[in-house]
This record gives C-alpha cells, structure tokens and sequence, in this order.
C-alpha cells in the first residue's frame, strides 16, 4: 500500500481520495450522476488538447509551457476571422484552424528562438511574456478591423466584444458530430475523436526518431549533443508544436463551450492546463499522452463534481477558490520535488 | 540605465498628453511614493541573497490584511489601531516567511516561478479562509465585516477608522508657519519612516548577517565553503522580505483607506517587481537607488497612461491596457536581457583557450 501510494504520489493520492468523496457527496445529495458524466465527458473534450499542448514542450526541455496564451491568440485570431466570413460548421472550423495553425508555427518559432537564450529561466519568461502578448493583444482587440454585428459591440462602443457568441457559427460542430446516448449520458464522439487524432499523432511522433531525440534533448542536453542531436533546434520545434497545438485546442474548446473569450480570459488558460498535465503524474522534465488523458479526467471530475456540491454546502465562489488551490498546489509540488533522473 | 532612461522619456512625452498641470502630477506622485516604496523596498533583500524576485511578497501583503481584519474586528482605531496592525502581522509574517524560505530552497534555481505559483497558492489558502471559514469556525464579532448571509468577510472593508492615521501622524498644517502649514498637505511622517527603513536595511548589509547574504548571493557554494549556513541565510533574508511587505501593505491601505480583501494583495507582488526593474535594477542587482527611481517612475506612468491614452487614441481603455503591458512586458523583457548577458558571459568563458 506504501509503495503504491508513493508511485502514485502523495497529491494525486490526496486528489483521488478527495474525489471519491464527493462522489459519495453526490449520491448522498441525489445529484444526477448521469448528468456529471456528460459533463466530465464534454469538459474533457475541450480541455484534453489544450493540456496536450503542455507534452511537446516538457519533452522538448523547455518546462510547462507558460506561454500557450501565445498560441491561443492566434486560434483566436482564426476563429475571428472565421466568423467574420460568416463560415459555419465544419468549414468554419477548419478555416480557423487553417488560419491559427500557421500563424501559431510562426510565432511559436520566434518564442522558441528566444527561449533558446534564456536557459534555465524559460517558465518564469515565458510567464510573462505571455502576459505581456495578452495584454498587447488587448489592444489589438479595441482596434481591430472587424466589421461583422456579430463581433464588434451594438450599440457605438468600439472594439470587439468581451465574448463573441459562436451559436450562428461553429458552436458545438465537433460536440454534436456523430453523439449518441448511453441512457441518459449523451457521448460527445466527435470531440473524442478529434482529440484522439491529435493524441495518436503526438504518440506516434514522440515514438519516431525525430520525437526520440527531441526526448533526448530535452532530458539530457550534454548527452544529445554528444550524439549530434542539435538541442537548440530541437527546443524550437517542441515550442512550436506546443504553441500550435494550444491554438487548436482553444478553438476546440471554444466551440464546446459556445464562445469566444477575447481580453484577458487567455491569462488564466496556462495554470489551469500545466495542473492537468501534472495530476497526471507528469513532472517538469518527462510527460506523456498516458499522463495528459489522466490528468485532464481527475482535474475536470473534482472541477464538475465539486460544484453542484459544494454549492449544496456554501455558497459563493467556493468551486473557483478549490480550482485556485489545487492547480496550484500540484504546480507548486513539481517544482519542488527533488528531480529523480528520468 | 537604459530602462530607466527610456522610462523617462516615455513619462515625459505622455505627461504632456495628459494636459494636467505638472504640480497636480508632482503632487500625486509625493503620495504614490509614500506608499508604495516600503513594498518595493522589502524586495531587496532577496534579490541581494541571489534568490531573484520574490513574488511570494504576496504573502506578506496578506499577513498584513489579516492584521488589519484583526483591528477592524475589533473597532480599534487611529493610530493605536494602526500600530496594533503592525504588531499583529508580524507574527503571521515571520511565519508565512519562514515557510516560503523553506518551500524556495527547495526549488533553487526555479525560486522566481515557485515564487510566483507559491503567491496564487497562497491567495486561494487565504480565499478560503475567510470566504468559508470566517463567521462559521473564525467567530466574527464586528457584523459590519460580514456578507450579508454571515459567512465570509465582505468584498470592501472600511478602514476610515485608520485612514491616514501614520500619514498625518505630526500634524504639520496645525503649525502656523509657512513652511510648516505647506508641508503638512503631505505624508510627511510616513516619509520619516521610510528614511528610517532606509537607514536600517544599510546597517543590516553592514553586519555579519548583511555581509553573509551578499556573499549566498554571489556564489552558494563559495558561500558554502566558507563556513556560511546558506539555507538560514536565505530563509533570514526572505522572512525579512515577508515582514516588511506586511508593513508596506498595512502603510499602502492606512493610505488608500478601503481594503478590497478579495483583490488588494493580488498584484502586489506584480506592481512592486514591476516598479523595482523599471528602476533598472536586476535579478541580481537591486538596491535603494533603484527602488526610488522605478518606484517614481512606474506610478507616474500609472497615473498618465489613461489619461494619455485618452487623448491621444481617443480611447481610455488602451490607456489602461497600456499600462498593463508595460507591466508585464519590462518584467519579461528583464528576465529575458538578464539571462541574455550570462548567457553571452557563458560562452565567452568557453571560447577562452584553456
């Protein structure tokens, strides 16, 4: 039992633990169970790719990705355009992807040349960096040329809108593909599916001898250099494929959730996805597809479970003040566990 | 000094946009600088000791929220109340100190981020506390502090009772002489403070324990070597920090005069690293001369960014995004000009025939 748990790791264990209890919460206070499966099944969906974006980054060396706010501007930015062309359904999706992927690869290749020079300090940079592009974007957002009635505000104000409704365009195009009920839990295929996609792609890559020596060169620069494995080059295109793949994932998540958050909703999508991962059983150096299914299944039960009930036991913000405290306390766990040689 | 000068310019360009008299700007910068430099200033110790930015300041700020509760709690008021504060978070501020030096020698070499995880961390501990526990295990006796269901401290918290209790603590404009009766418009007492922190943090760097940090932060292991308890030295250095973030933070509110409890603390952390880097100091570098510069510096940007922005893009909100950018971005562009050079002394050393 000793072992286990240590495998496990004494805050998944804590987690799981507390998890089981408020299932049994849940059941005692006659909550429907099978409308929290569904939930868990949709959040998960959206979530999932977002937190996959956290797996290239950690194998490629540079960390928790801090900066995917980067790489969810610019799915943004394609969805934006998306809508302004009045695209729907699955054309309305591609075409946002078709537009966010590239532009991600672009900037996330700027990022990764200057992660390239900031060894050692790449979470605490990438922090702010993020925050800094969030913030500069917001001004993009009051004068960007948009024109559609659907993005810009009715009544004079300037700029875009807070949230941008989806419901006319892409909302739920993946949630409603092919969906089906068991009972009265509703499997969202389609959202599964395309997660699977992109999760068999990054498995199949992280197995290929490309993926083998970016794995190298993120967990042991000085070996993969003796090897001719160029590590700057490697870290670049783990950031890349990271900044990419939170474009992606924030327009998946967006037409689950039926909006577009502009301003600065993109500040608070880091924390949130590097938790996941890190429930998960990853650490700071070593992730994969194993450790972001898991993590994003334990992190959005406690996050859906937890709200109906804690809503029957206090009141107010108390499910945001736990999604504060675990998140980071699992982040703050990893960074200062004292790191086994993967 | 680049940064600095480049602030300046900056100021000085959008001072004239704002159309405001400079008296008026001078004016609100007196008060800006009075309280907000104690918070700048707690930074420097950890920076000096090498471990980087304390963003977990955060917590001292909340050590001194809990001691201003404590006292609005309890009706007292003026500046007994205020020195009660003082008192009250100090405890709460060594500890919460202590067990941040403790969890950021754990993390060496990654203290600024734990740092930062440790300040949202702790901001979710302090939620629940007195979202939750506050009125059910915490007995409140003061119902002015409840939400209206009785559990939880509300959202503002009137501080009336100690607004300017150490501001105008000598009443200069009851003096009826000139200079005297001008002089007291201003914080005057809590500028006297501030001299006093100032002299205390130099005598500090003059002693032993003064000397010990300079040398943690120069090398560990030399500092090792020589005889010095790195571990103690570091957690020293941040308790110090913790404390004197709690006082700033309680010399911030007896200021401002309201508590959002939910949202004061928040960017402390953020505004004071901000302004201390404006200020041209480093992460290894930081001293008095910086503090005061950036400190000066950043707020004044503070005030004329919305205004600025308003006149010259027709638009306040840009102004107010502006200013959040440069927050953030002269933090990341610091961190990124920083590893940069010892980058380039790295290799330097490398290229060296052996």
């Amino acid at each position: 039992m000793k072992g286990f748990i240590y495998r496990l790791g004494i805050p998944r264990f804590i987690i799981i633990l507390f998890l089981i209890l408020l299932m049994i919460f849940a059941i005692y206070l006659d909550i429907p169970l099978s409308g929290l499966i569904t939930d868990i099944l949709v959040r998960f969906g959206m979530n999932a790719i977002l937190v996959l974006s956290m797996v290239p980054g950690i194998q490629s060396g540079i960390g928790l990705n801090f900066n995917i706010p980067l790489g969810i501007i610019c799915g943004l930015i394609g969805a934006l355009i998306s809508v302004e062309f009045q695209l729907t359904g699955f054309v309305g999706l591609f075409a946002s992807i078709l537009i966010a992927a590239p532009l991600a690869g672009i900037t996330g290749f700027f990022y990764g040349k200057m992660l390239n020079r900031v060894k050692g300090q790449e979470m605490t940079v990438g922090n702010y960096v993020g925050y800094s592009v969030v913030s500069f974007m917001c001004i993009f957002w009051l004068l960007a040329p948009f024109k559609s009635p659907e993005l810009i505000w009715a009544y004079g104000g300037s700029g875009l809108r807070v949230t941008v409704s989806l419901e006319s365009s892409i909302r739920h195009v993946l949630n409603d593909f092919l969906a089906f009920n068991i009972g009265s839990i509703r499997i969202p295929t389609g959202l599964m599916l395309f997660f699977a996609v992109f999760a068999f792609v990054i498995w199949l890559y992280s197995r290929s001898n490309k993926g083998l020596s970016m794995i190298v060169a993120g967990s042991n620069e000085k070996f993969a250099l003796s090897n001719g494995i160029d590590v700057d080059r490697e870290r670049i295109k783990g950031t890349i494929m990271s900044t990419i793949l939170a474009s992606i994932g924030i327009i998946v998540y967006s037409q689950a959730f039926g909006f577009l958050q502009l301003y600065n909703a993109p500040l608070y999508s880091a924390m949130p996805a590097a938790a996941a991962i890190l429930i998960g059983g990853a650490s700071i150096k070593r992730a994969n597809i194993f450790h972001v299914i898991m993590g994003t299944i334990l992190f959005q039960s406690l996050l859906v479970v937890a709200l109906p009930v804690i809503n029957v036991i206090a009141e107010g913000s108390m499910s945001e003040v736990i999604r504060i405290i675990v998140s980071n306390g699992i982040i703050l766990y990893a960074l200062t566990r004292e790191e086994e040689l993967a | 000094m680049i940064v600095p000068i480049i602030f300046l310019i900056i100021c000085i360009v959008g001072s004239f946009f704002t159309g405001l008299p400079f008296g008026f700007l001078l004016n609100e910068m007196v008060i800006r600088l009075s309280r907000n430099l104690l918070l700048v200033m707690s930074l420097i110790l950890p920076v000096i000791t090498g471990l980087g930015l304390n963003f977990a300041i955060t917590l001292g700020a909340i050590a001194g929220q809990i001691a201003l509760i404590i006292i609005t709690n309890y009706t007292i008021g003026g500046f007994k109340g205020f020195i009660l504060s003082i008192i009250l978070s100090t405890p709460f501020a060594i500890l919460f100190g202590y067990l941040v030096g403790r969890i950021l020698d754990k993390a060496r070499g990654k203290e600024m981020i734990t740092s930062m995880v440790l300040g949202f961390f702790a901001n979710g501990i302090y939620q629940l506390v007195f979202l939750l526990f506050a009125g059910t295990i915490i007995p409140i006796r003061n119902k002015e502090l409840l939400l209206a269901s009785g559990i939880g401290i509300k959202n503002t918290v009137d501080l009336a009772n100690i607004k300017y209790s150490l501001d105008y603590l000598i009443p200069f404009h009851k003096i009826d002489i000139g200079l005297f009766k001008s002089l007291g418009k201003y914080p005057i007492t809590t500028y006297l403070v501030l001299f006093l922190f100032f002299l205390l943090l130099n005598f500090l760097l003059k002693t032993k324990l003064g000397q010990d940090m300079r040398a943690v932060g120069q090398d560990l292991e030399i500092a090792r070597v020589s005889g010095i308890n790195v571990r103690r030295t570091r957690i020293i250095s941040v308790i110090i920090s913790t404390v004197l973030a709690a006082w700033g933070q309680i010399i911030f509110l007896q200021n401002i005069g309201t508590m959002q409890t939910y949202a004061s603390h928040e960017q402390v952390g953020l505004f004071a690293v901000a302004s201390l880097l404006v200020g041209g100091a480093t992460i290894d570098r930081a001293s008095w001369k910086e503090a005061l510069i950036g400190t000066f510096l950043f707020h004044f940007l503070f005030v004329i960014s919305p205004l600025a922005g308003q006149n010259l893009l027709g638009n306040a909100q840009i102004g107010e995004y502006f200013r959040a950018f440069v927050a953030y971005g002269v933090i990341g562009l610091a961190l990124v000009l920083h590893a940069w050079e010892k980058d380039k002394v790295k290799t330097r050393l490398k290229d060296l025939p052996n």
